[in-house]
């Protein structure tokens, strides 16, 4: 049961159509995704592991390229566009951060600006900005580097070098995944307050119900590659699903 | 010098540099761990702890031969006497280091030239090569794999595909730097290669997915984070190029090795000290910069640290500037220096190139033959000495030697392979004949002396046993152990055809090895029956005895000097002056000299140009 909202205002800024990928030996690792995503939703795709939740993320930015089918971003097929081009207009956030251990916070929020050559005052606004958004002392923390910082701070970083060159989208991989519970929901309040605020396309891969429940405009449920459940959070907690009921389940007892 | 002496030196500078920096070690370490274990940091603590233990028996393992070797001393009831020995070697190496600066420092900027040259071009070329591995896969596996073949193949072979392959730069310092680019790939290659693999791939995901093209990726993040292990590879590679590059003194390249060479051939301790510890020095130097290096430019180094250790390293090279600059300055060498190691000095005009065989009567020979051209016509001569096996002969036909002295016997058995003849003038007409024919090399007249293979045992043994002639030692060959020179077991003149015509048999297979280090083995009482060279003079030296050749087994060993047919085109005048020569050195003459160099350690110029003066009033 997939589905599409017809709501007139609503731009397809992701749309997906009819895509398959498969592995080397013929295995598909995600099969006939057609689904859209309009601009200023956040969509959560949530499923179990190896579900295919993150192929689909890397599709988007084109880190993955579909064996059939297309993904059109901003009205293009993404194999007409220049890869780097579609990147730097995709923020990219994943769980191990990926910073760079070798720059200091404020250089790893600088990269994608320098490599499209801001200008050098500009992009000191823009670091002083980001981390005052995310919730970091630009005195403190600009200087350090990624590993003077704990991993809710790691996080946040993360988070605003994904904003730094204000890109329409943001594709997040179970951003909040690594972290614990108290810090988790900190920064999935704030992360609400902030989506809210910059109104921003949002792709958000994670496993945990909750998180999917808390954060998403609609929910994407993934099954064994296939989308199985496309919904607002109200209508996903009712949808019946076998899938769906069992991640439901998982609420009652253990809270992880 | 006793033997049981010359490891005793050795060993107790290595262990005094090394145990007590290494017992300080493992109590800083020590400390720390209380330190973090009472500040609750348990796993820290437990860490700095294993470092500690690891340490202590760093320690304890390097200190306890110092004191076996003590407790050696004073048992060998002359305490006194073995203290007072070490003690006066160490001056004498000193001395040597003091009276030779100058030959010191210039071989070792040949080393260091040689290393860094042969490091420098392997990086530049080895680090691109790796970075294209990790990005055609699919080529790391045979480009890994011919690398380590490079690695695994003995340095002396390598030198010796590589003379005909160069031709005109088949000896001296290009082939010395191309060996040891060659051993320095694999390690930097290797390197970099898994240094940019093991690279976080969240972290090359992040530079990816945020728009980073490849050459930005790999200029920004994966050579920055694989940096250290890069350095870690060249580190290795320097320090295996200083160790092989004292190899490379056998094709005449110069360097530290110079010193190990001669040392080994003149059964001298002191210079083979003298080339060992500076190329030792060197390497833990070298090791010790790049250290340096890779902390300084490693990610988590914070600017202050950086600072300082530039400032030291400054510091350093500021320091060891000045001080070749200052021995530079000083009065020229008490000693002059033995050969002429530079043989860089390239006169535009007429220069010949004058090569020797690898021990010491083949430096004496050179260096007389060289300085009677440099007298007699004022042509320049550049010296390559040194060389091993029959690479001499290999660099006449490259072209890269225009003169060396080669023994009839030799040059009949070994190099045109004829089966041997005990007749002295039909041997040297035949070899004379066959030179000008086959290789374009023109053998001039004899030189005067004979030097023949001599069989030779211990001076004791032969007055105990009453033994003057092969045949005697014969009867007791089952009861001894022998060792040859490599060239002495595969030649025709040989020990296959010794051991039939006498019959000969030993306790076991004879031992091939070095053949200056069959002298020691013999002087030390490790075998009982070396062959010789029958002018050389260590046998006097060490105390040795030449067994009479009672069924004539040697052929005759005439020494005459070899040249290239065109170079004697070109100056006539060579061959003129060397026809002073011939006929001039007798046995004796020659016995005398290698005496004088090996025994007296008296400079080879010097002996040379006695002699010289000598024969001309």
């Amino acid at each position: 049961m997939v589905q599409t909202p017809q709501d007139g205002e609503s731009e397809a800024v992701v749309e997906f159509r009819d895509v398959s990928l498969l592995a080397s030996r013929g295995r598909p690792i995600v099969s006939q995704l057609s689904f859209t995503v309009t601009r200023g939703e956040t969509l959560v795709l949530l499923g179990r592991s190896g579900s295919g939740k993150t192929t689909t993320l890397k599709l988007v930015n084109r880190l993955l390229e579909p064996t059939s089918g297309e993904v059109i971003v901003e009205g293009r097929p993404t194999s007409e566009w220049d890869a780097i081009r579609l990147r730097r207009r995709i923020g990219y956030v994943i769980q191990e951060t990926g910073l760079f251990p070798h720059f200091t916070v404020a250089r790893n929020i600088a990269l994608v600006p320098k490599l499209e050559r801001w200008p050098e005052e500009q992009i000191r606004e823009r670091i002083r900005g980001l981390l005052a958004l995310v919730g970091l002392d630009p005195g403190v923390f600009a200087s350090r580097y990624p590993r003077e910082l704990s991993g809710g701070q790691r996080q946040r970083v993360g988070v605003a070098r994904a904003l730094a060159a204000d890109p329409p989208i943001i594709l997040m991989d179970e951003p909040f995944g690594a972290l614990d519970p108290l810090t988790r929901a900190e920064l999935q309040r704030e992360f609400a307050e902030l989506t809210a605020r910059l109104n921003k396309t949002i792709v958000f891969v994670t496993h945990d119900v909750r998180e999917a429940l808390k954060l998403a405009s609609r929910i994407g449920l993934f099954r064994d590659g296939r989308l199985a459940v496309l919904d607002t959070p109200a209508k996903f907690a009712r949808s019946g699903d076998e899938e769906a009921v069992a991640f439901l389940d998982s609420l009652g007892g253990a809270t992880e | 010098m006793k033997p049981a002496r010359s490891y005793l030196l050795p060993s107790i500078l290595v262990t005094l540099l090394c145990c007590w920096p290494a017992g300080i070690v493992a109590i800083v370490y020590a400390t720390r761990a209380r330190k973090r274990w009472q500040a609750g940091e348990y796993g820290r603590a437990a860490e700095a702890a294993e470092r500690a233990r690891i340490w202590c028996w760093v320690s304890v393992g390097l200190g306890l031969p110092v004191a076996l070797l003590g407790l050696a001393a004073v048992m060998s009831g002359d305490p006194a006497g073995q203290v007072a020995g070490v003690v006066r070697d160490v001056i004498r190496l000193g001395s040597f280091f003091v009276a030779n600066r100058r030959e010191v420092t210039s071989l070792a900027l040949q080393h260091l030239l040689l290393v860094a040259v042969a490091t420098g071009a392997a990086a530049i070329v080895g680090v691109p090569v790796g970075v294209l591995l990790t990005r055609q896969r699919w080529l790391s596996k045979p480009v890994l794999a011919v690398a380590n073949i490079f690695q695994t193949v003995p340095s002396l072979a390598l030198f010796g595909f590589l003379i005909p392959l160069l031709g005109s730069h088949g000896i001296g310092r290009v082939p010395a730097i191309i060996a040891l680019f060659l051993y320095s790939l694999l390690p930097i290659i290797r390197n970099t290669f898994t240094g940019i693999l093991g690279v976080d791939p969240a972290v090359r995901e992040a530079a990816r997915g945020m728009g980073m093209t490849d050459w930005q990726l790999l200029i920004q993040v994966e050579l920055p984070l694989a940096m250290s292990v890069i350095i870690a590879g060249l580190r290795v590679a320097t320090v295996i190029s200083v160790g092989t590059a004292t190899i490379a003194a056998a094709i005449g390249a110069g360097g530290l090795g110079m010193y190990i060479f001669r040392g080994l051939r003149m059964y001298d301790n002191i210079l083979i000290l003298a080339g060992a510890v500076p190329a030792a020095l060197m390497a833990l130097a070298a090791d010790f910069t790049l250290g340096l290096i890779e902390k300084v430019i490693a990610p988590e180094t914070s600017r202050r640290k950086r600072l300082w250790v530039l400032v030291l390293m400054a510091a350093g090279v500021l320091i060891l500037g000045a001080a070749l600059f200052v021995i530079s300055l000083g009065r020229p060498d008490d000693q002059r220096p033995s050969q002429d190691v530079a043989g860089s000095e390239v006169s535009p005009g007429a220069r010949v190139v004058v090569g020797s065989k690898d021990f010491t009567e083949q430096f004496i020979l050179g260096e007389i033959v060289a300085q009677t051209i440099e007298t007699k016509t004022g042509i320049s001569v550049e010296r390559q000495f040194n060389l091993g096996g029959d690479l001499c002969h290999r660099a006449m036909l490259a072209g890269n030697v225009d003169a060396y002295v080669e023994y009839s016997g030799t040059a009949f058995t070994a190099i045109l392979k004829h089966q041997p003849l005990s007749d002295a003038r039909a041997v040297f007409d035949q070899v004379r004949s066959d030179y000008g024919e086959r290789f374009n090399l023109e053998v001039l007249e004899p030189l005067g002396f004979s030097s023949t293979f001599a069989i030779l045992i211990r001076g004791d043994v032969a007055r105990r046993l009453n033994l003057k002639t092969i045949s005697d030692a014969a009867r007791y060959a089952p009861e001894w152990h022998a060792a040859f020179g490599q060239d002495f077991m595969s030649r025709q003149d040989g020990y296959p055809g010794l051991a039939k015509a006498y019959d000969l048999s030993f306790a076991d297979v004879p031992r091939e090895m070095d053949l200056a280090l069959t002298y020691r083995a013999l002087a030390d009482g490790q075998v009982d029956f070396i062959a010789g060279n029958s002018t050389d003079g260590l046998i006097e030296k060490l105390d040795l005895y030449q067994l009479e050749d009672d069924r004539h087994y040697f052929p005759p060993y005439e020494a005459a000097i070899v040249m290239r047919k065109d170079t004697l085109a070109r100056f006539p005048q060579i061959a003129e002056a060397l026809k002073a020569l011939a006929g001039k050195i007798t046995d004796s003459d020659m016995r005398r000299m290698n005496y004088a160099v090996d025994a007296e350690h008296r400079d080879v110029k010097q002996v040379a140009r006695e002699f010289l003066s000598a024969i001309k009033h």
